[in-house]
């Protein structure tokens, strides 16, 4: 083989590996992705049961429910529009309580509850989950504390 | 007073770098000597003001002053003493320092020692290096002046994120902004190669002590980051596929690839354009990490200190940065000129073959974390991309590159004999098929990827020592030993990963004190809740007992901390580690009965994760060990040589 055949196998090869990965990540992404989903957007159009999704959203106030195992919980999470129950077996997060955002990883099951695989609440007082960005939340009503402006 | 001597200190550094890239772009247009010369004593200046600066910055968190904007907003005076002082780096302002402060010692460093390097192309490095820096200084300097004072004086600081105060994350951004600015100097050699247009061996084996010690330091951050993030966060993993993950995983994996074609280049003179594209794509990788840490463009589980303001800056400056790299590469690839030529079946062969897998599970990793943003941009719609994805995308093809790095070492340079080549790795295959034989009859319920894993581990772990065979072993170079240990630490991470997410046992109770838990063949005992008080912060603490089988009872504490400072609240998991495995205790909330909610996990041979992660890192020591002594004798010897003629 000569060098400027070689070099061109080469250029090839890393090409050839380069639209593999693209069209690999694309297959993966078109059947992997969960959509992030508000309670509205579930309300409007319901994904498929047992469908790996994200959903975001406030805890809304009152709703949360302890069963009697004293691991599992059931809530509200709700936006503007529309409110969806979940349930969660676990240790709740730290900053997981009633008013605040939160977003769960889950999925639905046939009677439309969402049950939750992973909570994420609020990591600090200074964070919020970017997916909770820009959504209308009529009773998010959180108190942020600052000590010092 | 301190706060205005460190400021001006890094007016004078940010002078200096500027001083440093006209000293160098003019000197080698119009090809000065004197130029060249004054180069070196301005870098080390620049190297001890920045260094200064960062010096006052960390007195003045020593010492709590509460004049100073970052140290109110960043700590608290009765924080305890270590955390004053990383919380000098736990903040944006701090990190962006420190990342500069690196840098410019590193300049100086290679001021002062590097000598085996072409003397136009060094002077061109360092000015890349000076450009480079010029920005960061620019960022803190005009829009995030760490040293800013702050009227009227509060009484008190906001403290430290609570999640931050872990002696293990206290020293995890060091780590990873050593790796991350190791690759801007790979990137500044390559940047000055490509302007002198004198890439080869020896441009190849200046550049390697870098990039092998970035290398190791982010081998070493990723390492800690995930043990951190497994026992701290308190659910039990170990990867997320979190995009801040992802941000110091992409470094790694081009460094990674920069690593080995960088190797070909010192020693075969081969892939010359391939490894100059590398080093700009790994320093590239690190700028992309940075924007994606600082900005809060991405939701994370550990997004800290967000602000999209910043993150344009960085994003500019990283436009800045690669595209002027790429134009320089577009420009200047063609006149590099061709390298060593080598067949398919070779050691070079082997290692074109990592490279590629590397590239492709990068592509895939920067695909996965940038999709989102994408869509968001072009679309509107919040999306986001989890595990499953990278699972599916990157979790066969890293099989793939673990039985390349299993073969490698055992090909010749240039050209090898396809069946000479079967023979020598007929052994591993066996075990390897062998493992995978036993594990499917006497296992259930592992995922083919796991099953995969568990039985190339196996294969690779004898294979990794196969370069040793046959071989003098007191005469085997020191940076052999290095590869043999990196290879093996990487079979013995992958035993630990499909372990824990194959025989993971878990159990999560509602329990009062009294009760007892059993997991594997664990029993667990819940003994009592106590409060307790740390330095700034009040506890629950759940005292259980643990026996496994009839062993000796263990007392394991976790807990749940209140911050006052910050109204937070963390959860601190207990873990026992024994030989086999690691006990891992979580306290959750107490409810009106008394009871206590307790989730315990049992996991295999999860320790083996990092132990494997510490393996390769210390393999990577050696080899840089080896490397440079070598250089060194080499060096006493030409000067031998020369001074006898």
């Amino acid at each position: 083989m000569k060098a400027k055949h070689q070099r061109l196998t080469l250029a090839l090869l890393a090409v050839v590996a380069l639209v593999g990965a693209g069209l690999l990540a694309a297959y993966a992404l078109q059947d992997q992705a969960s959509y992030f989903y508000t309670p509205s957007d579930i309300a409007q159009q319901q994904p498929e049961a047992g469908a790996a999704i994200r959903l975001g959203g406030m805890v809304e106030e009152g709703s949360i429910q302890r069963s009697a195992d004293g691991v599992t919980v059931q809530f509200i999470v709700q936006d503007a529009g529309a409110r969806q129950k979940v349930t969660y077996t676990g240790i709740t997060p730290d900053l997981f309580v009633e008013g605040s955002g939160v977003v769960a990883d889950g999925r639905l099951d046939a009677n439309g509850m969402f049950v939750a695989e992973t909570l994420l609440a609020k990591h600090d007082e200074n964070y919020i989950p970017r997916e909770l960005e820009g959504i209308d939340m009529t009773s998010g009503k959180h108190k942020t504390e600052t000590l010092v402006q | 007073m301190i706060a205005e001597t460190g400021l001006i200190a890094l007016w004078l550094a940010a002078a200096l770098a500027l001083l440093q890239f006209a000293l160098g772009a003019i000197g080698l247009r119009a090809e000065r000597n004197d130029y060249y010369a004054a180069i070196r004593p301005v870098a080390v200046a620049q190297g001890l003001f920045v260094s200064l600066s960062f010096l006052l910055l960390i007195w003045l968190f020593l010492r709590s002053d509460m004049s100073v904007r970052l140290v109110v907003m960043n700590s608290a005076s009765v924080k305890p003493l270590l955390y004053k002082f990383a919380g000098t780096w736990g903040n944006h302002e701090g990190s962006m320092l420190l990342w500069v402060t690196v840098m410019g010692l590193a300049g100086a460093f290679i001021a002062l020692f590097e000598r085996s390097l072409n003397k136009r192309t060094l002077v061109a490095t360092l000015a890349a290096q000076a450009f480079i820096s010029l920005g960061f200084y620019a960022f803190l300097l005009v829009s995030s002046n760490p040293f800013e004072r702050m009227f009227p004086v509060p009484a008190d600081g906001q403290g430290l994120n609570p999640l931050l105060q872990d002696p293990g994350l206290a020293f995890h951004p060091p780590t990873l902004y050593f790796g991350y600015v190791g690759l801007s100097v790979a990137f500044s050699f390559a940047v000055g190669a490509m302007i002198t247009r004198d890439v080869g061996a020896a441009f190849a084996k200046a550049m390697r002590p870098w990039v092998l010690g970035a290398w190791i330091f982010l081998t070493l951050g990723i390492t800690a980051g995930s043990y951190w993030a497994y026992y701290e966060l308190g659910w039990g993993g170990w990867w997320f596929w979190d995009p801040v993950e992802n941000a110091s995983l992409m470094p790694w994996l081009a460094a990674t690839a920069l690593l080995h074609s960088v190797t070909v280049l010192a020693t075969r003179d081969s892939l010359r354009a391939w490894t100059l594209m590398l080093a700009v794509v790994a320093f590239s990788m690190s700028m992309i990490g940075t924007f994606l840490v600082r900005s809060g463009i991405l939701t994370s589980v550990h997004a800290f200190a967000v602000d999209p303001e910043r993150g344009s800056f960085i994003l500019a400056l990283l436009a800045i940065y690669i595209g002027g790299a790429m134009a320089l590469f577009a420009l200047r690839v063609g006149t590099v000129k061709e390298g060593k030529r080598f067949e398919l079946v070779s050691r070079e062969g082997a290692l074109v073959a990592n490279n590629l897998l590397l590239s492709v599970i990068l592509a895939l990793v920067f695909i996965g974390t940038l999709y989102p943003l994408l869509v968001e941009a072009v679309t509107g719609d919040k999306l986001s991309v989890g595990p499953p994805y990278f699972n599916l995308a990157t979790g066969p093809l890293a099989l793939l590159l673990v039985a390349v790095m299993a073969a490698g070492p055992l090909l010749r340079w240039r050209r090898d004999n396809p069946k000479a080549l079967l023979n020598r790795i007929s052994i591993p295959i066996l075990i390897t098929a062998a493992a995978l034989f036993a594990l499917a009859l006497f296992t259930t319920g592992m995922s083919i990827l796991a099953l995969l894993g568990l039985a190339l581990a196996a294969g690779v772990a004898v294979a990794s020592f196969a370069p040793l065979w046959k071989r003098n072993l007191r005469r085997t170079p020191l940076h052999t030993y290095g590869m043999v240990i990196a290879h093996f630490g990487i079979a013995v991470a992958l035993v630990g990963m499909a372990c824990e997410s194959s025989f993971t046992e878990e159990r999560l109770v509602a329990a009062q004190p009294g009760d007892e838990i059993a997991v594997n063949d664990w029993k667990l005992k819940f003994e009592a809740i106590e409060p307790m008080a740390g330095p700034n912060w009040t506890a629950l603490e759940g005292r259980i007992t643990a026996q496994y089988g009839d062993g000796a009872i263990h007392e394991i504490t976790p807990q749940n901390r209140m911050f006052a400072a910050a109204q937070t609240q963390t959860s601190e998991a207990a873990l026992l580690t024994r030989w086999n495995g690691q006990l891992y205790v979580v306290l959750g909330d107490g409810d009106s009965e008394g009871r206590w909610q307790i989730r315990v996990w049992w996991k295999p041979f999860v320790t083996l994760i990092w132990y494997g992660g510490i393996l390769v890192a210390l393999g990577g020591f050696l080899a840089m060990v080896g490397r440079l002594r070598r250089g060194y004798k080499q060096r006493k010897q030409r000067e031998f040589v020369e001074a006898t003629l």
